[in-house]
């Protein structure tokens, strides 16, 4: 007996995941001033120069909204694990893989892509060129998902552990920088004039890719993981 | 069932590992020692100076080797974790494990013996090339195999982890290299291009060819090594273990 | 012996046949032999470490059995049939905090469905806390949270409970409600393995008991 089936437990779960986040609203802020903060040292530290942070403005501002991204990753599953709903959701009669993709979701909405809405922000801080920042907030639409669904993975096998920070750091960014350099490199690309539509379109194939198999590994890393 | 298959399950019983891996262990560690010095005298001392670089060269008797094994050993670990996941045999899980530091230590010789020769040939120590790059990361996948390994106290569980950890990998090395590679042909002018593969006189590739052969049986000594010591600590209150122990115990006086 | 011969003939709801787990190869509880039959409720005992949990977690498909088989209605099964068919009342209990006792109901209801003739409502009034809905589980006391994690599974579709300690925390009223709810749950063909170190117990009738003891290589049953 599954009244609503696999939909309905889909939708009861994104429904309860964002109303969990607007209950704790204040906290999705982190990660946008934790990514404002990072991109402010850049002009403290190699100095106020236009031309020398419009150069780098692209790549500064892929790496602070990674790592952003990568410190909001440990909530993902910490307190569904902690108050024992991860297993509640281990047991549902539904795919785990399907569940956990929603989680996903929920996850990228409201974490990547407020960063993502602060992007022009960031660029603009570092004088990127106005017309590279369409570039880069295409290419962070389609990195940031790629990089939650990777996070994913690696969240998955660290859930059980206490202090987890470092070696998810450890296990996430080698699976990274791909993405990185594909994500920067089409706005550097785009900077300097060049084409830069091959990087977005390997992203797009690798965000589809990572569409359909990350969520079975998660799913498997999970299973692992709370064994 | 088949000779073969009754072979695999016998091998796959730890204390027929323990014993066999025990037996092998002298040999594997005395023929790559062997070998090994051999190479090196014959390639260090006997192989002729290159017209172009000179004595400098001769490095390569130990890079190329350890970057072949970096690769070798993943490629093993990551077998035997595939393995290990599939089929739950504890032993894969233990091999897998065990092969991970001894890579690790290889990617870690191959990309210290690349800077020292990196320097006098190019100039610098490190470029961002993809070779380099992917081997860079090569080293950060063992780590976090280790490390994610080290992290967890089922050690069966541990080694799971880790596996898939290190099958992920499998998947993502080939990805960095192409990614590097491309952003290297955007970088063009700035980057320093690795010169290509030179046709390599017989009289230096038999040595490079024989520290291969060595590395090879050398690290499957230090695997077997370390796959004795955690079958010994996972298998503790086991009596195979405890009649090893009275045994060795005895032996030793 | 109590059972009714007739139990014998059916095949049972949940049978163990030398079912063991280890990790780090020590045994944590096992090998086990024990059947559970629709409307029956068995309580099993066993110290601190005794393996209680690890086996409700087995027995819930959480958990992969490093030895033996369990079979539902006779059949063996693969884990992944099995969690559908249980519902798990665990030490943590499974609630968010940052919601209230209704929302955290709906959304079980939402994942694991609905048992007939029940909703959110009635079931958080079958546990006595009618009026409670709105109030988030942050604020209620550990008894009433216990109490909406059994609301948790009564409204699941089962026919197998697997709590563990049910009883902790809960004062007299809450421990008579535990039992009233097995009874009603085993009543209406149900079954249930319930554990417990001993303080409390499922008192109605005389439950079969199976005895966990610590780092035993067997477990007796009775």
């Amino acid at each position: 007996m599954k009244p609503g089936g696999t939909a309905g437990a889909c939708a009861a779960l994104v429904r309860r995941d964002l109303t969990l986040v607007w209950r704790r609203r204040g906290d999705a802020l982190n990660p946008i001033l934790f990514a404002l903060m990072v991109v402010a040292l850049f002009p403290l530290a190699l100095g106020p120069e236009p031309e020398q942070l419009r150069r780098i403005a692209a790549g500064i501002v892929f790496v602070a909204l990674l790592l952003a991204g990568l410190l909001a990753l440990d909530t993902l599953f910490r307190s569904d694990y902690e108050d024992g709903s991860l297993e509640q959701l281990v047991l549902s009669p539904h795919p785990l893989a399907l569940l956990l993709a929603c989680k996903i979701a929920v996850h990228w909405l409201t974490t990547a892509l407020p960063l993502i809405a602060v992007a022009p922000l960031l660029g603009e801080m570092l004088h990127l060129p106005v017309a590279v920042r369409g570039v880069l907030l295409l290419a962070l639409l389609l990195a940031t998902p790629l990089l939650s669904l990777l996070g994913a993975v690696c969240v998955a096998l660290t859930v059980g552990m206490h202090r987890s920070g470092m070696l998810l750091a450890l296990l996430v960014l080698p699976l990274y920088v791909p993405v990185l350099i594909f994500g920067a490199g089409a706005c550097n690309a785009a900077q300097a004039g060049l084409p830069f539509l091959a990087p977005l379109l390997w992203l797009a194939a690798a965000l589809v890719l990572a569409l359909v198999l990350a969520p079975l590994a998660c799913a498997a890393a999970l299973r692992i993981s709370i064994s | 069932m088949n000779i073969l298959t009754l072979w695999f399950h016998k091998l796959g019983s730890p204390p027929t590992f323990y014993r066999l891996a025990g037996l092998l262990l002298p040999w594997c560690y005395g023929i790559g020692l062997l070998l090994g010095l051999v190479a090196l005298y014959s390639g260090l001392v006997l192989a002729p100076r290159d017209y172009q670089q000179g004595d400098a060269y001769r490095i390569i008797f130990v890079h190329v080797p350890a970057a072949w094994m970096s690769l070798f050993a993943y490629a093993f670990m990551a077998a035997n974790a595939f393995i290990a996941l599939v089929w739950h045999i504890k032993l894969s899980e233990i091999l897998a494990m065990a092969s991970a530091p001894v890579g690790a230590a290889f990617t870690f010789i191959a990309l210290v013996t690349g800077a020292l020769w990196g320097k006098p040939m190019w100039g610098t120590w490190w470029t961002w090339d993809a070779r380099l790059t992917s081997e860079l990361v090569l080293l950060f996948l063992y780590l976090g195999v280790i490390g994610l390994n080290a992290a967890i106290e089922d050690r069966r569980q541990a080694a799971r982890a880790a596996g898939f950890l290190a099958l992920i990998g499998v998947v993502n090395l080939p990805i960095v290299h192409f990614s590097v590679t491309w952003w290297n042909t955007l970088h063009q002018g700035s980057t320093i291009r690795l010169m290509g593969p030179s046709k390599i006189d017989a009289a230096m590739a038999w040595p490079l060819l024989l520290m291969a052969l060595a590395t090879h049986i050398w690290f499957f000594g230090s695997v077997l090594m370390r796959a004795r010591i955690a079958l010994l600590q996972l298998e503790g209150g086991k009596d195979w273990v405890r009649k090893v122990a009275l045994d060795e115990g005895a032996a030793g006086g | 012996m109590h059972e009714i011969t007739d139990s014998d003939h059916r095949p049972a709801l949940l049978q163990a046949i030398g079912l063991g787990f280890a990790r780090n190869d020590e045994p944590i509880f096992g090998p086990l032999d024990f059947a559970l039959h629709a409307g029956e409720v068995v309580l099993m005992e066993g110290d601190n470490g005794a393996g209680k949990t690890t086996l409700l977690r087995v027995l819930s498909g959480l958990l992969a059995p490093t030895s033996g088989e369990i079979r539902l209605h006779g059949a063996p099964l693969r884990l992944a049939d099995l969690s559908p068919q249980v519902a798990l009342l665990s030490h943590q209990g499974g609630l968010k905090h940052d919601l209230t006792a209704l929302e955290n109901l709906r959304f079980a209801a939402g994942l694991h469905g609905q048992r007939k003739g029940i909703s959110p409502h009635s079931a958080l009034a079958a546990v006595g806390l009618d009026g409670y809905g709105e109030v988030l589980v942050r604020q209620l006391s550990a008894g009433q949270k216990k109490r909406v994690a059994l609301a948790r599974v009564l409204l699941a579709p089962v026919g197998l409970w697997l709590l563990d300690e049910p009883y902790a925390n809960l004062d007299r009223g809450g421990i008579e409600l535990v039992n009233r709810l097995l009874e009603r749950h085993a009543h209406d063909g149900g079954a249930a393995l319930i554990t417990s170190h001993g303080a409390y117990a499922y008192t109605s009738g005389t439950p079969r008991r199976i005895a966990l003891r610590a780092q035993a290589a067997t477990g007796a049953v009775r």
